[in-house]
């Protein structure tokens, strides 16, 4: 009997394309798994998805991956849903998300509202400066350590 | 209907805008600032996506959100004229991307209070990005503003420019005022004096000087165009036009 965890499992293999170390369940987009009975008797397993920012370009290619993991699994009784509210916030990334993040040379996002200085994921200075509020993707900003003079990318707080 | 028509002057709103910021894809003053352009571009598109979405829901007979993006002509477009005059330089750009961006702000905060509950989520969504592209457009503002004579020059002469514009962002439209006494849309004249408040604080740290509130050009939202429009409408449905049904 496949169970809610088995699908969770299964989700945590399907990786954001541009964040390859993040899963979607890091990320905290999956914003609920449940089993659902439609009219005909037959269940089927509803996966809720939300978007990071509108117009991420990595959101359809999410949706393809999470169905193509289910299907490879498969699995073919399935919707995927988009829910917009409440709306996504980096504060639904794990701490093993941020910490992975990190090991990755990107520095992870404060908790909303901590005003802590972004600390250089190389050298663990907090002496950094923005350089740009848009970064390579929506969700990350440019930044300079001005200890070690290393660029990074920081995940911005949302 | 109204419903309908209040969706798509939201969604055109954002598309039209992205379209235009993206022709600085590749062509932007600097890297980060190409960058940055184009990002706002993506979040604009994307929240036209969302929109034209749920129109499409509504208005059945096989409607899209590409039928609505890709095969309606200018005179069913429904966007505020300001959105589709040409970028110009950068200045002028920034310009038009600040005083929009702080409209949008204050639109979709009251738009999170919809009684539409999936236009509330929309909104919500939208907000969070439109107050970084706030933020960027409005330290940008101030920063060539205030910056060289040249820039400053360029600034002003942007600001006399598209100020005629900025009187329509107030003028309810019929399906403006109808989704307002249904709870669904916002009166745009009801945070005209917030806008004006915070824009003119941005102007002033700027040191751009206000024009005096005149006539105003309008039309936009009844499907008047300016010729611009025919001309970004020409670019971006020659494919479905062409080839209809085309995919990538």
């Amino acid at each position: 009997m496949i169970c809610e965890r088995d699908i969770l499992k299964l989700l945590d293999s399907v990786k954001d394309p541009e964040l390859p170390v993040l899963s979607i369940l890091d990320l905290g987009i999956v914003r609920s798994v449940e089993r659902i009975s439609m009219e005909n008797g037959e269940g089927r397993w509803r996966i809720v998805v939300t978007p990071t920012y509108s117009g991420c370009p990595a959101m359809d290619m999410i949706s393809m991956q999470i169905r193509m993991a289910m299907y490879a699994a498969g699995m073919t009784d399935f919707e995927i849903v988009t829910r917009l509210s409440p709306a996504w916030t980096t504060d639904w990334m794990t701490e093993s998300g941020k910490a992975k993040l990190k090991a990755y040379g990107i520095a992870p996002p404060h908790r909303t509202g901590d005003q802590t200085p972004v600390e250089c994921p190389h050298c663990g200075s907090t002496h950094t400066q923005c350089l740009s509020e848009f970064g390579s993707t929506a969700c990350k900003a440019l930044y300079r350590c001005e200890d070690c003079r290393e660029p990074f990318d920081h995940f911005k707080c949302h | 209907m109204s419903l309908s028509n209040y969706l798509l002057h939201l969604a055109d709103n954002a598309l039209i805008l992205g379209h235009r910021n993206s022709e600085w894809c590749g062509h932007g003053p600097v890297l980060e600032q190409d960058i940055a352009i184009t990002n706002i571009s993506l979040d604009l598109i994307g929240q036209s996506r969302y929109l034209y979405q749920y129109a499409a829901s509504i208005t059945g007979h096989g409607a899209s959100e590409d039928s609505l993006a890709y095969l309606r002509d200018a005179r069913s477009y429904l966007n505020l004229l300001m959105l589709e005059l040409p970028k110009r330089d950068w200045g002028f750009t920034i310009l038009r991307q600040y005083l929009f961006s702080e409209f949008q702000l204050l639109q979709y905060e009251a738009l999170q209070r919809s009684a539409d509950v999936q236009l509330a989520g929309i909104a919500e969504k939208a907000l969070k990005e439109t107050s970084y592209h706030r933020r960027w457009s409005s330290e940008w503002v101030i920063r060539l503003g205030d910056g060289t004579d040249e820039s400053h020059e360029r600034m002003q002469d942007s600001l006399v420019r598209i100020w005629p514009y900025t009187g329509e962002l107030f003028m309810p439209a019929i399906f403006e005022q109808e989704m307002v006494a249904t709870g669904i849309g916002v009166d745009p004249s009801s945070f005209k004096e917030e806008w004006m408040s915070k824009t003119k604080a941005v102007f002033e740290e700027a040191t751009l000087m206000v024009p005096e509130e005149g006539w105003s050009q309008k039309g936009g939202k009844e499907g008047r165009h300016t010729e611009h429009l025919g001309y970004i409408l020409a670019e971006m449905q020659f494919l479905q036009r062409t080839y209809p049904g085309q995919e990538w």
